[in-house]
C-alpha cells in the first residue's frame, strides 16, 4: 500500500506536466533551484569541516532546526497543504491506517522539496569527511531528521485540519497567525543586530535546540565527534520518541478527520441588503456594493492588504519617529499596494463571473464597480497613513505633496490593476478555500503578474512621483502643490483610460475569461 | 398567445413539429424562441458539440436529453452567450446572440450547471445583484426578489449566506436570479439535480405556470421519466451529435421516452459477465 501511494504520487506529478508546459517549465525551475541549494549546502558543509567540531556542531543544530521548522510551518503559513494526496480522498478504500500514515509520510517527500532535504541533509556528513563514525552518525541523523519534517509537517496539517474546515476560523486566521509573524521579522532584525557577533549566541542556541526535536537529529554527529557517545544516543532516543508521539498524534487527528463529517461552523446571516441599499443601482454601483460585502466577508480580500498596517513596521525600526523623512514615502508605497489588490479581482470571481456575463453588463461597469469599491477601503487608509507620515517627521508644508503622490499612485495604481485583472488572468485561492491552499501553477504567474504590474505602476507613476522628490528634496511650495496638481491628474486619466480599456477586454472577451477560470482545476 | 391555445404537457394540444428539421443551410428561425444552426465546438481534438441544427418553438417546453458528457452541457452554454462556438449561429427570437450579445442576452434567463455562485452575498442579496445587473430600478428589484423568495420557498433564509446553503437551496437561489428581469426564454442545465422532490414539485410547477403564459423553457436532464412528464418536445444528443427532436409523442413513437432513448443512445449495455457480483 505504500508503494501504491507513493506510486500515485508520482503518477500526479507527472500528469501535471501533461496538463500545461508551465508547469513543467516551473518544475525544472524548482529542480534546479533545489539543486543548486544541494551543492550550496554540501560545499558549506566541507568548509564547516575546517572549524572546530563543536562549532560545526552548533552550525548544523541551528541550520537543521530552521529546516525543521520551515516544514512544519511554511505549509500552514505561506504555500498551503499539498492537496493532491488529501487523506479524505482515501476515506472510503479500507486502508489499515499505520500503512496509510508511513504511505502519505512518504509521498510527502517525493517531491522537489523532499528530495532536496534529504540530499542536503546527507551532504551535511562532508563535514565529518574524516571522522567515518560521525559520519555515519550524520548519515543517521539527516534520514531522521528529514522523516521529522515530513511526519511533522502532516501531523500539524491534520490536527489543523478541522479548524481550517470552519469557516470563520479561516477568516480571522490572516490575523491571528500571520500578523504576528510579520510583525516578529523587523524585531528580529533588530535583536540580531544588538548581539555583537555570532559565535557569543551560537553555541548556547545550539545547546538547547540540540534537546528539542528540532535539532536533535542534527546534533548527533558533532556529538559523536565529539566523542560523547551517550549524548549521541540520547538525541537518537528523543528524535526516534518525538517521531512515535507525532504519528500517534497524527493518527488520532486522522482518525478524527475521517470518522466526522466535516461541520463548517454556526451559519452566518446578515440582515437586509447591507451595501446594496447605500448604493446606487446601477450595474457599477451593484458591482461595487457586491465587492465591498466580499472585502468584509471573504478571507482573500482581507489577506490582500491584513499586512499594510505593519508596513510602517519596518520604518519606524530602522529610522525612529521624529525626523525620519522616509515615512513620507509610506502614503505612496501603500498607495500602490491597495491599488494593486484588484489586479485578481476577476480572478477572485471565479466562475460566478458567469453571472456577469450572462446579464450582459457593460465591461466598464465591471470594472468602475470594482474599483469604487477599492477607493471606498483604500482612500481613507491611504489618507490616513499619508497625514500619519506627515505627522511623524513634523513638517505640514510637506502635505499637499504627499497627499498628492500617494492619491496619485492609488488612481494609477487602480486603473493599471483594471487593465491587468481582465489581460492577464492566472489561477488565485478559490472562494472558500481559504488562506492556505496552493492554487495550482500559480506561483510563476503570480510573479509575472505582480512584476509587470509593478513595472507599469512605476512607469505611469514617474512624472508624479520625480515631482514628489524634487519637492521633498527643495521643500518648495510650488514644488508641493505641483506634486498634488500633477499626482491628481495623472491619476485620474490613468483611471479613466484603464476602465475604459479593461472593460473593453471584458466587453470582447468576457465568455473566453469564463471559459478560461473554468478549466483551471 | 392566450393561455387556452398554449401547449401544456404532457397530454396537451402541441403545435405541429417541423416536419423537415431544419439543415444547416436553412437561415436562423425568426419566430423560435432558440434557432439554432451548424453549431459546433471541440476541446483541443474532443469534438464536444458536431453541427447542431435545432429550433425551440416560442411557448414549447423543450427538455434536452442524453447521457453525461453528451455536450448538453456546451451545447446550452453557447445558445445562452457563455460559450463561444467554434461555428455555427444562434439566434433568440430572431436576435443573434453572438452579433448582438445585449438584446439576445435580456431575452435569456440562464441557470448554467457547474459554476459557482457569488456565494459570500445572502441569498436576497444576490437575487437583488443579478436584477441590478439586468438594469432593473431598485423598487422592482426589492419587490420581485421578496415575491421570488416566497415562491420558492426561500423567505427564511432570505438572510442566510448562499455559502451555507443546502445543494437544493443553491440551485433555487440561481433559478431566482434566471428569473428576476422577468426573461422570454428559460434555459435550464440540470435543474432538478439534488433538489428534494418537494422543491423539484414546486419549481416544475412555476416552470409550467411560465410556459402557459407565453414563455419558453429549455431544460436539460439525464432523467427521462421528468422530460416525458414535464415537457412538450424533447431533443435527444448523444456524443455531441443530435439523434432526433420533435415532440415528446413524436420522438417516443410509442414507446416510453427512455427505451426509445437507450434504443437511440446505442442499445443497452450487457450486464451478464459479473458473475462474481452476484451474491448468492
Amino acid at each position: 500500500m505504500v508503494a501504491v501511494l507513493l506510486r500515485l504520487k508520482v503518477t500526479l506529478i507527472l500528469n501535471g506536466f501533461r496538463r500545461s508546459v508551465w508547469q513543467t517549465i516551473g518544475f525544472v525551475l524548482a529542480a534546479l533551484y533545489a539543486l543548486s541549494v544541494v551543492v550550496m549546502v554540501a560545499a558549506a558543509s566541507v568548509g564547516l569541516s575546517f572549524l572546530p567540531d563543536d562549532e560545526a556542531r552548533a552550525w548544523q543544530v541551528v541550520c537543521g532546526s530552521l529546516v525543521v521548522l520551515g516544514w512544519w510551518l511554511l505549509p500552514l503559513l505561506a504555500y498551503g497543504l499539498d492537496a493532491t494526496l488529501d487523506p479524505r480522498r482515501f476515506q472510503q478504500y479500507a486502508i489499515p491506517r499505520r500503512e496509510l500514515l508511513i504511505g502519505l509520510a512518504l509521498a510527502g517527500l517525493a517531491g522537489v522539496p523532499g528530495i532536496a532535504t534529504l540530499l542536503s541533509g546527507l551532504a551535511t556528513g562532508l563535514t565529518w569527511w574524516d571522522a567515518p563514525l560521525a559520519l555515519l552518525g550524520a548519515l543517521v541523523g539527516a534520514v531522521l531528521g528529514v522523516a521529522v519534517c515530513a511526519v511533522g509537517s502532516r501531523m500539524l496539517a491534520a490536527v489543523v485540519a478541522p479548524l481550517l474546515d470552519w469557516r470563520r476560523f479561516r477568516e480571522v486566521a490572516v490575523v491571528v497567525v500571520v500578523v504576528p509573524i510579520i510583525m516578529l521579522a523587523p524585531l528580529l532584525g533588530q535583536v540580531l543586530d544588538d548581539v555583537s557577533g555570532v559565535d557569543d549566541w551560537l553555541p548556547g542556541v545550539a545547546d538547547v535546540l540540540a534537546w528539542t526535536p528540532l535539532g536533535a537529529p542534527w546534533s548527533i554527529a558533532g556529538d559523536i565527534a565529539g566523542g560523547s557517545w551517550l549524548l549521541a544516543l540520547a538525541r537518537i532516543a528523543l528524535t526516534l520518541a518525538t517521531l512515535a508521539l507525532m504519528l500517534l498524534v497524527w493518527g488520532a487527528a486522522l482518525a478524527r478527520t475521517l470518522e466526522r463529517p466535516p461541520s463548517r461552523g454556526p451559519v452566518a446571516q446578515a440582515h437586509g441588503y447591507g451595501w446594496f441599499d447605500r448604493l446606487p443601482a446601477t450595474g457599477a454601483g451593484a458591482i461595487a456594493a457586491r465587492c465591498l460585502t466580499y472585502w468584509q466577508r471573504d478571507p482573500r480580500y482581507a489577506g490582500s492588504i491584513a499586512f499594510v498596517p505593519f508596513i510602517p513596521v519596518p520604518f519606524i525600526v530602522f529610522g525612529g519617529l521624529e525626523g525620519n523623512e522616509s515615512l513620507l514615502w509610506l502614503g505612496p508605497i501603500i498607495a500602490y499596494i491597495m491599488g494593486f489588490a484588484i489586479s485578481a479581482d476577476l480572478a477572485y470571481d471565479y466562475t460566478a463571473f458567469w453571472l456577469h456575463v450572462v446579464s450582459g453588463v457593460r465591461g466598464a461597469a465591471d470594472r468602475a464597480g470594482r474599483v469604487i469599491a477599492l477607493l471606498v477601503v483604500a482612500l481613507p487608509l491611504v489618507t490616513l497613513l499619508a497625514v500619519g507620515g506627515v505627522w511623524a517627521v513634523g513638517d505640514w508644508g510637506t502635505l499637499p505633496a504627499v497627499l498628492g503622490a500617494s492619491l496619485g499612485v492609488l488612481l494609477v495604481s487602480a486603473g493599471a490593476s483594471s487593465v491587468l485583472s481582465a489581460t492577464y488572468l492566472y489561477p488565485v485561492q478559490k472562494p472558500g478555500e481559504g488562506l492556505f491552499a496552493q492554487p495550482q501553477g500559480g506561483t510563476t504567474a503570480i510573479l509575472i503578474g505582480q512584476t509587470l504590474g509593478i513595472v507599469v505602476v512605476a512607469v505611469l507613476s514617474a512624472p508624479t512621483l520625480v515631482v514628489f522628490a524634487v519637492s521633498l528634496a527643495t521643500g518648495a511650495t510650488w514644488a508641493a502643490i505641483l506634486t498634488a496638481v500633477v499626482g491628481l491628474v495623472s491619476g485620474a486619466v490613468a483611471l479613466v483610460v484603464g476602465i475604459r480599456k479593461g472593460g473593453a477586454v471584458i466587453d470582447r472577451r468576457g465568455p473566453d475569461l469564463l471559459q478560461r477560470m473554468a478549466a483551471w482545476s | 398567445m392566450s393561455t387556452s391555445d398554449a401547449p401544456r404537457p404532457p397530454s396537451g394540444p402541441v403545435p405541429a413539429p417541423h416536419v423537415q428539421p431544419p439543415t444547416t443551410d436553412s437561415p436562423l428561425d425568426p419566430a423560435a424562441a432558440l434557432s439554432l444552426r451548424n453549431l459546433s465546438k471541440s476541446f483541443g481534438d474532443k469534438l464536444a458539440v458536431g453541427s447542431v441544427n435545432l429550433d425551440i418553438p416560442s411557448g414549447s417546453f423543450y427538455g434536452i436529453v442524453g447521457p453525461n458528457g453528451a455536450g448538453k452541457t456546451t451545447m446550452l452554454s453557447m445558445a445562452t452567450g457563455l460559450l463561444r462556438p467554434d461555428l455555427g449561429r444562434v439566434s433568440v427570437h430572431g436576435v443573434d446572440v453572438w452579433r448582438e450579445p445585449d438584446a439576445a442576452k435580456r431575452q435569456l434567463g440562464v441557470l448554467p450547471d457547474g459554476l459557482r455562485l457569488f456565494d459570500r452575498l445572502t441569498g436576497a442579496q444576490l437575487i437583488a445583484y443579478a436584477g441590478e445587473l439586468r438594469g432593473l430600478d431598485r423598487e422592482t428589484v426589492r419587490a420581485r426578489t421578496h415575491d421570488l423568495l416566497a415562491a420558492l420557498g426561500l423567505a427564511d433564509a432570505a438572510d442566510t449566506l448562499v455559502v451555507d446553503y443546502s445543494a437544493g437551496m443553491t440551485k433555487k437561489v440561481a433559478l431566482a436570479s434566471a428569473l428576476v428581469h422577468a426573461p422570454r426564454v428559460i434555459v435550464l442545465d440540470e435543474p432538478f439535480e439534488s433538489v428534494d422532490p418537494v422543491s423539484a414539485a414546486g419549481i416544475r410547477d412555476l416552470l409550467t405556470d411560465f410556459v402557459a403564459s407565453g414563455g419558453t423553457v429549455v431544460v436539460s436532464s439525464h432523467v427521462m421519466d421528468l422530460v416525458q412528464r414535464m415537457c412538450s418536445h424533447v431533443a435527444v444528443i448523444a456524443r455531441g451529435v443530435l439523434l432526433a427532436s420533435g415532440t415528446v409523442e413524436a420522438v417516443r413513437a410509442g414507446e416510453s421516452l427512455e427505451d426509445r432513448f437507450v434504443e437511440l443512445v446505442g442499445g443497452r449495455q450487457a450486464t451478464e459477465g459479473l458473475s462474481w457480483l452476484r451474491s448468492s
